[in-house]
């Protein structure tokens, strides 16, 4: 174990915050889910919002948790440099909060979609992806029925020229298609970089492409993120 | 004070995409209806008390602003009614 301890944001309906204390654990990350009430921990060195439906994805995905109390105090960590990750309903929680832009609506399918992808790495040289290389092709299941990416098109241009977008959807060879677009999401985008490089967002679960027990191993560079 | 039900009307900005709608358009489509478009939107009804309806507006307006409704894809609009 590290001298880092990485707080794993846990709300009501949250399900994959015991996934990703295993997987971060895995890495040699000490981390510890904390309960939303009860505060971010002072010594806390990073933040994952976990994947789940917390308050039953009600008005929408995501919407109340980013507006409870425990979220000021993730925007005023990452303000000071703590890095936070954001996966699946934490990146719906992310981009609702402020902490990332855009919003993560309703797949293209109108369903629910649990299913391997492939993510195209935009660039290396953030904490979250200095493990790949840029243009790396990685192998990361999605599961989620709200993950669409919409933003509107002259912020999208902004975050595309100012390197904000980390992941795309691609086919195998790294090809960003619309055949290889999952959910509908505009220009393929996967997961996004906030205003700082240190925050992250994306809907892919890194956390189920990281105990090899489980299959690829393809994750574990995001969870790297926070060893830094 | 008067009371007042506030609704609130959140729809998607024109031009984003609605999956759920279309789905629902196809399923009144095969049930023998015929459609040229549907758009589906959320409704909340808000009773409150307030010492004109334009405070009750103006209220419900900030509730729209930030929860109901998320100004990335949606549009909104409140009326309000003596109850």
């Amino acid at each position: 174990m590290g001298t880092v301890t990485v707080s794993i944001v846990r709300f009501g309906g949250s399900n994959c915050d015991r996934d990703a204390e295993a997987a971060l654990s895995h890495l040699g990350i000490d981390a510890e889910i904390v309960w939303h009430e009860d505060g971010l921990p002072a010594e806390t060195t990073g933040v994952v919002l976990p994947g789940g439906f917390s308050y039953g994805d009600y008005l929408r995905a995501g919407a109340m948790a980013a507006r409870s109390p425990i979220l000021d105090e993730v925007r005023e960590a990452a303000a000071d440099g703590v890095p936070v990750l954001g996966v699946c309903n934490g990146a719906q929680v992310g981009c609702e909060s402020g902490l990332t832009e855009g919003v993560f609506t309703t797949n293209r399918s109108a369903r629910f979609q649990c299913e391997p992808v492939y993510l195209r790495v935009e660039r290396a040289d953030t904490p979250w992806t200095a493990a790949y290389e840029e243009g790396e092709v990685i192998e990361v299941p999605i599961a989620h029925g709200e993950g669409r990416y919409e933003i509107t098109d002259e912020r999208l241009e902004e975050l595309e020229s100012s390197g904000r977008v980390l992941f795309r959807y691609c086919d195998a060879d790294g090809e960003v298609s619309e055949a290889a677009n999952p959910n509908g999401s505009k220009h393929n985008v996967a997961g996004v970089l906030g205003e700082y490089e240190t925050v992250a967002v994306l809907m892919p679960h890194p956390e189920r492409a990281t105990l090899p027990d489980v299959g690829g191993t393809d994750g574990q560079g995001i969870l790297r993120g926070f060893a830094d | 004070m008067t009371a007042y039900t506030a609704t609130v009307t959140v729809r998607l900005k024109h031009g984003v995409l609605d999956p759920e709608a279309e789905t629902t358009r196809h399923a009144l489509e095969r049930l023998g209806f015929d459609l040229a478009a549907l758009r589906s939107a959320d409704r909340f009804e808000i009773d409150l008390e307030a010492d004109s309806s334009d405070e009750a507006r103006e209220r419900a307006g900030e509730m729209a602003d930030r929860l109901l409704a998320n100004p990335t894809i949606h549009d909104y609009d409140v009326e309000v009614d003596e109850r």
